[in-house]
């Protein structure tokens, strides 16, 4: 479906509510991350260790957040040292204009991208089309959204949401050609487009999975070579890294690939895992002739300054948070309005988009933990969601409505006079509110739910009652 | 009360203090820290030396708030630290307080039914418990358990969350439902009665004669 709300976290209860009731959305969504999470548990099944491996991916992502300044310090020696030129953004604006003026410089075509979430944190595609440039997704799930002018859905599937009719009409309907709804076919109709467009393009713009401290290496992953072609065709390649995306070295990055591709698509290891290491050497016959590294704050230094919210930063977008979320599962990541969706979008957000934008999202949460278990670097997911809570609370007040009805109930509950009384009051009074087949109507809840009559003795009456007869 | 038979029924001397009443979590889950916290220096009051050995609730969420929130998630005055880590080492859920605490497997309870049970969020990822309740229904005579899937997906609750994204709650609450309905169980039982209410409460509207039960009164009651 396309939605004419716009997909922003201020409009989170509009945007839920379109989606909420659409079956066929919630089929794609079910099936997709379903199939997701099948395949990963098959996988994870190769380490009986996984969760020490869990544990020691948590600490090295620790251990490079509390040194972060040396390891940034040895990344830029390191990637300058191999030729690479680093640039350093403090947000989002900063990052974008430095890649629009580094595109206008080197770009007169077109421009390729493979798939980054840290561009479509800084709105990068249409900055890039207010320069006059033409900006085009490689990877086959951006592609889709492209296409449809829509963001990406999930972080690592960027068009979860779709079905494969969908995409087949979206494809007859803005490349002009015959529907289909063979996944094959379709796939080999966007890559006989894409690759032209691959031999046109002289700038490659890309997103970085891990950035190596110890080499100024730049990692990869991908299954389709996009990415590949958008880092090696092009004359100058330009890669957007978030500065949390640092390992210390190639030693820690074994482990985190092993866990990257199962956690997010349930493979091994992903198709391609591309290590880039400076532009093209004077030996070497191709490559790029620049390559540029735009380091991304946009926030993270405030988050690495909070003892709390620093943990957000071990993140390393895998997505199965966003799987198993039976919230995500419902609504899909256009239902939060956010570019990064899901649990660990609802955390990272509100320092991202300010608290006034994602104010609700935290919100948004029945926080039953699933994200938290299923998490490969254990990040507290649903912890810091209440964190966020009570942060939203403190700051900006609930509604006024639910304040007077926390205080009252705290008044309350501080007696246990006052508790027994309120509690005589509501077995009192419970009948009027009484409704059908033994419940009682509460507003909002009874709309879907029963809610059942108060029990006619309070524990504490039961009680007083059992311990006089004995 | 079948909590205390129960309870009773192991040989334990069971005491209550009628000045208790809500350890604050309703108000912690919202964000609302300082109305909570009055709350739990309220149950710390109360439960800190009141001469007892344990702590026990039929309830996985109540037991969460103070065994793993108090003094961690929702900060606590200092004077009130070394009480908070008294009573939290002392407060055990229902079943894993039968399980893991006295060691019992059985209770001597009787129960003529298909029974199914619901993990629900809190028990289950923030005190792992899963085997506890299994394990004592497994014992219970005349009780056949039969498992659902998706058992520990969440039911859609969530405290205000019912409330304020009601709709995504009912959506949730309707596939536990059908879960529940496939298991062909006559009793879905838990150890959060927040839980069974929400799930009750759309079993109820659809007309079902599945029924929820704690299972303490399963375990507690008179057998069918």
């Amino acid at each position: 479906m396309t939605s004419r709300t716009p997909i922003i976290p201020q409009n989170l209860k509009l945007l839920v509510e379109e989606r909420i009731h659409d079956d066929g959305l919630r089929g794609n969504i079910r099936r997709a991350t379903h199939t997701s999470l099948g395949k990963r548990a098959a996988v994870v099944e190769d380490f009986p260790r996984w969760e020490e491996m869990r544990t020691t991916a948590h600490d090295i992502k620790k251990h490079v957040m509390d040194n972060l300044a040396h390891y940034l310090e040895l990344f830029e020696r390191q990637a300058t040292e191999a030729g690479a030129q680093v640039h350093f953004a403090r947000d989002a604006k900063e990052a974008s204009s430095i890649v629009c003026g580094l595109a206008r410089e080197h770009g007169e075509r077109v421009i390729v991208k493979s798939k980054s979430m840290a561009t479509e944190e800084i709105h990068l595609n249409p900055a890039l089309q207010q320069s006059g440039l033409r900006v085009l997704e490689t990877d086959l799930g951006e592609y889709i959204v492209q296409l449809a002018e829509e963001p990406p859905s999930h972080i690592t599937a960027p068009a979860l949401h779709k079905s494969r009719g969908e995409i087949g009409r979206l494809f007859s309907e803005q490349l002009g050609i015959p529907y289909t709804d063979d996944p094959e076919e379709l796939t080999a109709i966007a890559r006989r487009v894409l690759r032209e467009e691959f031999l046109q393009a002289d700038v490659g713009i890309s997103g970085v999975n891990f950035g190596l401290a110890e080499s100024g290496t730049i990692c990869i992953v991908e299954n389709e070579g996009n990415a590949r072609l958008s880092t090696t065709l092009p004359k100058v390649h330009i890669a957007v890294m978030g500065i949390e995306k640092l390992l210390p070295d190639a030693e820690s990055l074994g482990l985190f690939l092993n866990m990257l591709g199962r956690s997010a698509t349930g493979q091994r290891i992903t198709c391609y895992t591309s290590l880039i290491t400076g532009p093209k050497r004077s030996t070497e016959p191709d490559g790029p002739e620049q390559l540029h590294i735009v380091l991304l704050d946009n926030g993270r230094s405030t988050m690495h300054a909070d003892p709390k919210l620093r943990e957000a930063l071990y993140c390393i977008r895998c997505g199965a948070c966003m799987n198993i979320c039976p919230v995500y599962q419902k609504v899909g990541g256009h239902g939060y309005g956010s570019v990064y969706s899901g649990p660990i979008g609802s955390v990272v957000t509100p320092v991202f988009m300010g608290e006034q934008a994602a104010h609700d999202l935290p919100f948004a949460s029945s926080l039953c933990g699933a994200c938290a278990d299923i998490c490969p670097v254990r990040i507290d997911i649903h912890h810091h969601l209440l964190d966020w809570r009570h942060r939203m609370v403190e700051g900006q007040d609930g509604p006024l409505l639910e304040r007077i009805a926390m205080r009252l109930f705290t008044f309350t509950a501080l007696s246990a006079l006052r508790f027994d009384l309120a509690g005589r009051l509501a077995r009192l009074f419970a009948p009027f509110l009484k409704h059908s087949a033994g419940g009682m109507r509460l507003p909002v809840w009874s709309e879907t739910r029963e809610f059942p009559n108060l029990p006619e003795k309070s524990f504490k009456q039961l009680w007083k009652e059992d311990r006089e007869r004995s | 009360m079948n909590m205390v038979r129960v309870l009773e029924r192991t040989g334990a001397d069971v005491r209550y203090d009628a000045k208790q009443t809500c350890c604050g979590q309703p108000a912690f889950n919202t964000g609302y820290h300082d109305e909570s916290r009055d709350m739990a220096l309220h149950f710390l009051d109360i439960f800190d030396g009141d001469g007892s050995d344990y702590i026990v609730a039929p309830s996985g969420s109540c037991v969460t708030m103070v065994k793993v929130f108090y003094g961690s998630l929702l900060e606590l005055p200092e004077e009130y630290r070394e009480k908070a880590e008294r009573v939290r080492s002392r407060v055990h859920e229902f079943t894993s307080f039968l399980v893991d605490v006295l060691g019992k497997n059985s209770v001597g309870a009787e129960f003529h039914g298909r029974v199914t049970v619901h993990d629900s969020c809190h028990a289950l990822r923030e005190l792992r418990i899963r085997e506890q309740p299994r394990l004592l229904l497994r014992n219970v005579k005349g009780l056949e358990l039969v498992e659902m899937d998706a058992a520990d997906v969440c039911c859609g609750f969530g405290g205000t969350f019912a409330v304020k994204h009601a709709s995504v709650s009912t959506a949730m609450t309707e596939e536990k439902v059908e879960s529940i309905l496939r298991s062909g169980a006559d009793v879905v039982t838990g150890v959060d009665s927040s839980c069974l209410m929400n799930i009750s409460g759309m079993l109820k509207r659809r007309g079902s004669a599945v029924r929820c039960m704690h299972i303490a009164d399963i375990l507690g009651g008179s057998g069918s």
